[in-house]
């Protein structure tokens, strides 16, 4: 575990990260800006923000790889982490197949490697070397070796950026499908207004600061949100409306959230 | 059977590849290439150094060489530009270290035995310091194995995982130090970089996983040895130059047949 500071806090409840009035600065740039939050178990939680926002500087912050100026980080104690950074770029020079990458940092036996590869829907492709894989593929394995830690919490920077739609909606239902089989709660950055309003129980706006935060509907109208997104989200709402309605045929379209917490 | 001369030489490049194998894949990964020149060059100016303060030359080359990696280690970290650095104290260290050397007489008439190494006279005490050095280097990096190799594809994940890359960093600083003071007898100070870079080259043409180019670099890396003490022999070459041509044509060799 990365020694934060102020980690050593428990935190009340089941809470399993908080951050509380975090600054953080490069140089005489606040590029983050009194920001509090929390992840609860299970729910997933989306920051979302426009490029320059500090949305991957957080997600650092959070994991320890650059230090806070100001406030403190929480978590709870042991907590696993499972981290997706956006892109991995390894060097050709370096030789590695998909099975040696599962292994690192902690070794995993033969049959955990496999069950997790099959999860993600690369069963069988322990052999392939990393630098051949395509985008999508490579997402996929970083998920995958991320999960082999059963993770309470993923943490995922831009899972998508690299991929096209169809990749895209079928990585978030990965996603989806991990959280409702592991329970584990997922933190992660997005830019992608459709897709994030589909599958998040909660949303963070992200300028600097905090713009807004709350369920997707929610921050959706917010005025802070239309700010910075503009008014063509309206179809990215319509969108989101129309698939939960379907989601939701019971009749209870605006509870999907809390049944999605306990799922 | 160690009183032979050539018996000596060889074991002493089959020592020394035990620590180049392993160590010359990081400096490939993380193209630290210009590093190992930077402290390699620097073992002149230790040579300098423990003659005037009447220390064993190795150890001189060892402080000086550490000093010259945690130096270029902490520059790194700061974001210093780092070819234009390194380029800077490389051929700095060289050049003050061969000034300071031509102060001493004695190392003048045989300046080249520091520059190329001089394999055909290595004593048993230094071949015990090759291969101690060796064993300490490879013990070095087995024991950090797993923590170096994730901090050398992602410091984030390395970071996630609770790894400090620059711990590693500092591990890789060390090894590279002790490479350098163990090697500069064998190959010379000119060609350590080219000792730790070529054999790794070479095995990362047919090397499916970092342990399989690790292992392989150090099979290549004492053939060459050995391979270059025989052309010294045979055509009486200097020896460092020929055990470097030799890891050279190995290297062209694997790309061949790579590409075949």
């Amino acid at each position: 575990m990365p020694e934060l500071p102020g980690a050593g806090m428990s935190l009340p409840g089941a809470t399993l990260i908080a951050a509380e009035h975090v600054c953080v600065r490069f140089g005489a740039d606040e590029v983050l800006h009194d920001i509090s939050l929390k992840v609860d178990p299970g729910e997933i939680v989306t920051i979302l923000g426009p490029n320059g926002s500090g949305k991957s500087t957080l997600l650092r912050a959070l994991l320890g790889i650059i230090p806070v100026a100001e406030g403190r980080l929480m978590r709870q104690a042991g907590l696993r982490i499972g981290y997706v950074p956006q892109k991995l770029t390894i060097d050709r020079t370096m030789p590695i197949t998909v099975r040696r990458f599962l292994s690192l940092p902690t070794r995993v036996s033969d049959l955990a490697a496999d069950e997790v590869l099959a999860r993600v829907g690369m069963a069988g492709q322990g052999a392939e070397q990393m630098t051949t894989l395509s985008g999508g593929q490579l997402q996929r394995i970083l998920l995958a070796r991320a999960l082999l830690g059963r993770p309470q919490l993923l943490m995922l920077d831009e899972p998508t950026s690299g991929l096209d739609q169809p990749g895209e909606a079928a990585f978030y239902r990965l996603i989806e499908e991990v959280r409702h089989q592991t329970g584990a709660a997922v933190l992660m950055i997005s830019h992608d207004l459709h897709v994030v309003m589909a599958a998040s129980d909660r949303v963070i706006c992200l300028n600097g600061h905090i713009c807004c935060e709350g369920t997707p509907r929610v921050v959706s109208t917010a005025p802070e949100y239309r700010a910075l997104f503009g008014l063509g989200t309206q179809g990215a709402l319509a969108l989101y409306r129309h698939e939960h309605d379907h989601a939701h045929e019971d009749g209870h379209p605006h509870h999907h959230h809390h049944e999605h917490d306990h799922a | 059977m160690l009183d032979d001369f050539l018996v000596r030489a060889g074991l002493a490049a089959v020592g020394l590849s035990l620590a180049t194998g392993p160590l010359g894949s990081f400096v490939v990964w993380r193209r630290m290439a210009y590093f190992g020149d930077a402290t390699a060059h620097a073992a002149v100016l230790g040579v300098a150094l423990a003659l005037a303060t009447d220390l064993p030359i190795g150890l001189g080359t060892l402080a000086v060489a550490m000093a010259m990696a945690v130096t270029v280690a902490g520059l790194s970290a700061r974001g210093w530009a780092m070819d234009t650095t390194l380029g800077v104290l490389a051929h700095s260290a060289l050049a003050f270290g061969l000034v300071a050397v031509s102060f001493f007489p004695t190392v003048r008439t045989d300046l080249s035995s520091y520059l190329f190494g001089d394999i055909l006279a290595v004593s048993r005490p230094e071949l015990a310091v090759v291969w101690l050095g060796s064993i300490a280097v490879l013990g070095l990096l087995a024991w950090r194995w797993q923590r170096l190799l994730t901090a050398t594809l992602s410091e984030d994940l390395a970071h996630a995982a609770g790894i400090k890359p620059d711990r590693e960093r500092l591990v890789l600083v060390i090894a590279l130090a002790l490479v350098v003071a163990v090697a500069l007898k064998i190959v010379g100070a000119l060609l350590i970089a080219a000792m730790l870079i070529i054999p790794a080259a070479a095995a990362r043409s047919f090397a499916r996983t970092p342990e399989a180019m690790a292992v392989a670099a150090v099979i290549l890396g004492a053939v060459s040895g050995l391979g270059g003490l025989g052309l010294s022999l045979w055509q009486d070459t200097p020896t460092g130059p020929s055990i470097i041509v030799v890891a050279a044509a190995l290297f062209a060799l694997t790309s061949a047949i790579r590409r075949v």
